[in-house]
């Protein structure tokens, strides 16, 4: 378990390919294709876009273009949806290589990943499973958080999940394993404040409890989303975190309270199905600077 | 370090992970025991979340990669087509766009799919097309680079396939299905018996898929695998005695087919 000597987030030498578009100061969106062309034409100021970095490991092509072609405009956040930090066996060499050169290639100005996994033996299970935390987990999510960070010297934000279940086998609160691995590899936080009231909503726990003991001095980034509604097998309210509809209310709220708290930290919308068109997506942004402004004293936002 | 409960996972340790993904894919497997709900509640619609998530969420990769194909037999036919193909053959790799590299061949024995024999060529065209999409950018091979080569050599030379390039050879009209079905055009009944060799390349950003010319597709299979100039084109001319050599050469050049030129040992 050692730390990094860790370039900070923004800082570009000469010698790289793309500006050093610092994303202090900003929010962002998540980048779909579709938006390319009006995002192009309405050229948004102050704005970063983050990418699921999965969707630019193929070798070439569209996606590698529109990329590049952001990318001269924007800083951009590298997501990692499919390393499974969270699962009990090693990680994928290959794919830890891909995301490496993603982080050479683009330059990004934040590299995040999950707490879960979605890989276990060789089925892909494209989603973000959960984990017991328990002091065995806690060492293996550790050390591989220490292998992205070795791979791709860089370091890693690791997003909070939203659950719906919960292991018996616990030893730990979620909040206590995050402030862990922090310690113990150096890593950021993103801290996805729908998947705290999501969690909190499916567990019966209160929001601002877990938000009170989350390390908050390590978020690099937050993100905000929307979710759905089901029921539970009682027939209570049981939250889906699909990212599919504005941020809900109550998300809102407690993100006024941390920017409160924290003042201005990276913040983005994520949307990635029912999309809405540019303008829409933008206008949740809006939405998040408008809260960031009345917080932050000062700051020299441009209109 | 502590047990986990659970069975043996890939390196002969408990596994968290083994337990809960038995049931993911298995609708008939029971909630797994070692989660729960939280304050005593149950777990099995908790747990369905996540069996939801990975169907669905698969089942919308193969619609998004095979457009043309879910056209033809409409959503309802293909979601439950994926959704066989899914739990049987579900991906080994985090990357998406690799995912469904089969699912042509699980569309030609599909019980309920055989009253459409050329469906599963068209979805080869669909997966070809969606990985000359993710291809390496290369530069290709212009008309005027084979100009300055003397005719007496021509026959000695091998042309290297740029890396989007893909053949799908079909017994039915595969090709003229697969336009339409991507267009968006009002759909018109198609004579689907002749066969129908596709070309997909991709010079620029943009896929290409054509028809390719009697004896095309044994003439470029043979240049694909590294064969000289002369001996592709006697095999297209073994094939197919129509075969016409210049515009072979002209139409795949045209279609951005390869990246360089070699001279072979005569």
């Amino acid at each position: 378990m050692k730390r990094l000597a860790i370039r900070p987030a923004g800082q570009v030498s000469a010698a790289f390919r793309f500006p050093a578009h610092s994303i202090a100061g900003r929010v962002g969106t998540s980048f779909k294709h579709e938006h390319l062309q009006a995002i192009l034409a309405d050229g948004p100021r102050d704005h970063f876009f983050e990418v699921h970095a999965e969707g630019y490991m193929g070798a070439g092509g569209p996606p590698h273009a529109a990329l590049n072609k952001i990318r001269q405009d924007y800083p951009i956040s590298l997501h990692g949806v499919c390393m499974s930090i969270g699962g009990p066996q090693p990680l994928d060499k290959a794919h830890l290589q891909r995301f490496k050169d993603l982080v050479d290639r683009y330059e990004p100005a934040l590299v995040s990943e999950h707490l879960a996994w979605s890989t276990h033996g060789t089925t892909f299970f494209n989603d973000l499973l959960p984990l017991p935390y328990t002091a065995a987990t806690l060492a293996r999510v550790a050390d591989h958080i220490d292998q992205v960070q070795e791979a791709v010297g860089r370091q890693l934000l690791l997003e909070n999940p939203s659950t719906y279940l919960i292991f018996p086998e616990s030893t730990m609160s979620e909040t206590s394993f995050i402030a862990e691995l922090v310690l113990r590899t150096g890593c950021g936080l993103l801290l996805d404040i729908n998947n705290v009231f999501v969690s909190a909503t499916n567990h019966g726990f209160a929001a601002p409890d877990y938000l009170a003991s989350f390390p908050l001095e390590h978020v690099g980034e937050i993100h905000l989303a929307g979710h759905a509604q089901q029921a539970d097998d009682e027939g209570e309210l049981l939250l889906i975190d699909s990212h599919d509809c504005p941020v809900a209310d109550a998300v809102w709220k407690l993100f006024d309270v941390i920017i409160g708290q924290r003042g201005f930290i990276p913040t983005l919308i994520e949307w990635d199905s029912d999309l809405p068109d540019w303008p829409g997506l933008k206008a949740e942004a809006d939405a998040a600077q408008t809260i960031i402004d009345r917080h932050v004293q000062g700051k020299a936002h441009a209109a | 370090m502590p047990l986990e409960g659970g069975e043996r996972g890939l390196c002969g340790e408990p596994s968290y992970a083994a337990d809960f993904s038995r049931a993911l894919l298995d609708p008939d497997v029971t909630t797994p025991t070692v989660v729960a709900g939280p304050k005593s509640k149950s777990a099995v619609k908790r747990y369905n979340v996540y069996r939801n998530n990975v169907t669905v969420s698969l089942i919308n990769a193969l619609a998004a990669a095979f457009p043309a194909t879910l056209r033809i037999t409409g959503v309802d036919f293909f979601r439950a087509m994926a959704r066989f193909y899914v739990r049987v053959t579900p991906p080994s790799s985090p990357l998406l766009f690799q995912y469904g590299r089969d699912f042509p061949d699980f569309i030609e024995r599909y019980e309920h799919a055989q009253s459409v024999p050329w469906l599963s060529d068209v979805a080869r065209i669909e997966r070809a097309w969606l990985d000359a999409y993710h291809a390496a950018d290369v530069q290709p091979l212009m008309p005027c680079d084979l100009a300055t080569i003397p005719p007496e050599q021509l026959p000695n030379i091998v042309l290297k396939p740029h890396p989007a390039t893909r053949v799908i050879r079909s017994r039915f009209s595969a090709v003229t299905v697969f336009t339409a079905s991507r267009s968006d055009g009002p759909e018109s009944h198609i004579e689907v018996v002749e066969p129908e060799d596709a070309l997909v390349t991709r010079s620029t950003l943009e896929v290409e898929v054509r028809r390719l010319p009697p004896g095309g597709a044994i003439f470029l299979s043979h240049l694909m695998i590294g064969e000289a100039l002369g001996a592709a084109a006697l095999a297209a001319f073994a094939e197919s005695p129509s075969f016409d050599l210049p515009a072979n050469i002209r139409g795949l050049l045209e279609g951005g087919a390869f990246t360089d030129v070699l001279c072979a040992e005569s």
